[in-house]
């Protein structure tokens, strides 16, 4: 094997890496939120910096590829593919902080509404980040276009959510900090899904070398 | 000049920037050409259209047929004994093969890949070609040399020294010179055959520069064995081999998603 395609094989390696950290917040994250698990949310605060640390890696590692190699074609959208996944995982990294955080405040609060709503649009966020990771692993432009399809159920849960806890919020003024909370979890979790979409549009790019970003009839 | 070029930049359309151009012009067109070195077919039914005022590359392994396509753009070809052409080359929709083959070399110049300047002064080179074509009072002919030289990007370097011999310039200098000399006559295509592959990277950048340039008023075509040239200078590449043209394409279609998989294969270094 080429010495090139060896440190190919190294930068998806090191990607992987990130992404199952990622995927490990975001679990623990939602566990924190909807078990009211402690323990999950300050795991999620002690691995944030290692995720950065890899974001800088990878970066420093695809910058010298570019430089170094001068890569073309599928190489060269590997790598560009890369950076730009990998800055959408640091981003998902924080977002998970920012649900553990929440779940930090709502392990305080009373539980104004059984949770299943937030289940379900979790399960569906982590499908799609599952999915759009493996989409770009296996370079399969079927499963990256399946992504971008079910941000649109995310974001009508999201809205359906909005509405039952303001309607909460009115009833009693005792809700709004608990409702403020799970209202912040909502988004955040359909902010992961809206990198999912990017990281299945960097997917989609990989594979078929198009961009499809802001072009509703090149998704489908 | 960097910053015209700047300037200029601003108005292209950065969202189609990889996307073929429809309306620009087809300086020179290959229909269905087959080339013969006696029995061997170094090139398989070659169609294309070059663009007018833009740079085309063509790239390939060695012994792909590239610079033998090159040659036949301009009957350089013939002087090859027991070779054979079918098929038809236009410029400006006139067949080449009806018009003097004195006037497609005039109109359609070429620059080799080694430097190959007259053993002549500096000046001679490059007055070389008008005199020969016997248009130029003496004064004009002065002019064309120092405009030739400038358009080259040499005239600096040179102007105190033109009736020095061609032979004291270095490298990258006497390749610019030969430009020179082929620009002189005002070929509306140049051909170009891996004209830096013996230049370090100062000259290849000064040359690549000037390919930059001189497209806005010459129709450019390069062969060279280096990718990473075409990818910067080339509006258009095509990928040549065993004789066959590929792939054409807008450079960065070339580079960034071939359709071909053997383009891939090759711009990526994977090839064989």
């Amino acid at each position: 094997m080429r010495h090139f395609v060896e440190e190919l094989e190294q930068l998806k390696a090191k990607l992987l890496q990130m992404s199952s950290l990622v995927e490990a917040a975001i679990q623990r994250s939602i566990s924190a939120a909807v078990q009211k698990d402690r323990s999950a949310a300050e795991e999620v605060f002690r691995n944030e910096a290692r995720i950065n640390q890899i974001e800088i890696e990878i970066d420093e590692f695809a910058i010298s590829l570019l430089v170094r190699q001068q890569p073309m074609a599928a190489d060269l959208r590997l790598i560009v593919a890369a950076l730009k996944i990998n800055t959408d995982l640091e981003r998902m990294g924080d977002l998970s902080v920012n649900i553990a955080e929440r779940a930090m405040s709502l392990i305080e609060e009373p539980i104004i509404k059984p949770m299943i709503d937030i289940p379900h649009i979790a399960g569906l966020v982590q499908s799609m980040v599952r999915k759009s990771l493996d989409a770009f692993v296996t370079r399969d432009a079927e499963l990256a276009r399946s992504v971008l399809a079910s941000d649109d159920a995310v974001d009508s849960l999201r809205t359906a959510c909005y509405h039952e806890l303001v309607s909460f919020m009115e009833k009693d003024p005792q809700n709004i900090k608990p409702a403020l909370d799970l209202l912040a979890v909502i988004r955040n979790l359909e902010r992961l899904a809206d990198h999912s979409t990017n990281i299945a549009e960097d997917a989609l790019f990989l594979v078929k070398g198009i961009d499809v970003r802001h072009h509703a009839e090149a998704r489908k | 000049m960097r910053t015209n070029t700047a300037l200029r930049n601003l108005d292209m359309p950065m969202a189609g920037y990889d996307k073929p151009e429809s309306r620009a012009a087809c300086k020179i067109s290959a229909t269905n050409l087959n080339f013969y070195y006696g029995s061997f077919q170094a090139l398989h039914g070659i169609s294309i259209d070059v663009y007018a005022n833009r740079v085309t590359a063509f790239i390939g392994p060695s012994g792909c047929g590239k610079s033998t396509f090159l040659r036949t753009l301009n009957r350089m070809n013939e002087t090859v004994r027991s070779s054979r052409l079918e098929g038809k080359v236009r410029l400006d929709g006139e067949d080449i093969h009806e018009l003097e083959v004195s006037e497609v070399r005039r109109r359609v110049g070429m620059v080799f890949q080694k430097s190959n300047p007259f053993p002549k002064s500096i000046f001679e080179n490059v007055a070389y070609g008008p005199r020969v074509n016997g248009y130029e009072s003496k004064s004009a002919l002065r002019d064309t040399v120092e405009q030739s030289l400038r358009r080259a990007a040499l005239w600096e370097e040179v102007k105190g020294k033109l009736h020095d011999s061609a032979y004291s310039l270095s490298g990258g200098q006497q390749q610019r010179l030969c430009i020179a000399r082929a620009l002189a006559v005002d070929p509306e295509v140049l051909l170009l055959d891996e004209p830096c592959s013996a230049l370090d990277p100062i000259a290849t950048a000064k040359i690549e520069d000037l390919i930059f340039r001189l497209k806005d008023s010459c129709t450019i075509v390069i062969v060279t064995h280096n990718m990473q040239q075409a990818a910067r200078v080339a509006d258009y590449t095509g990928f040549f081999l065993l004789g066959r043209l590929i792939e054409f394409d807008s450079t960065t279609s070339i580079f960034k998603a071939p359709a071909r998989k053997e383009t891939e294969d090759y711009v990526t270094g994977r090839f064989g």
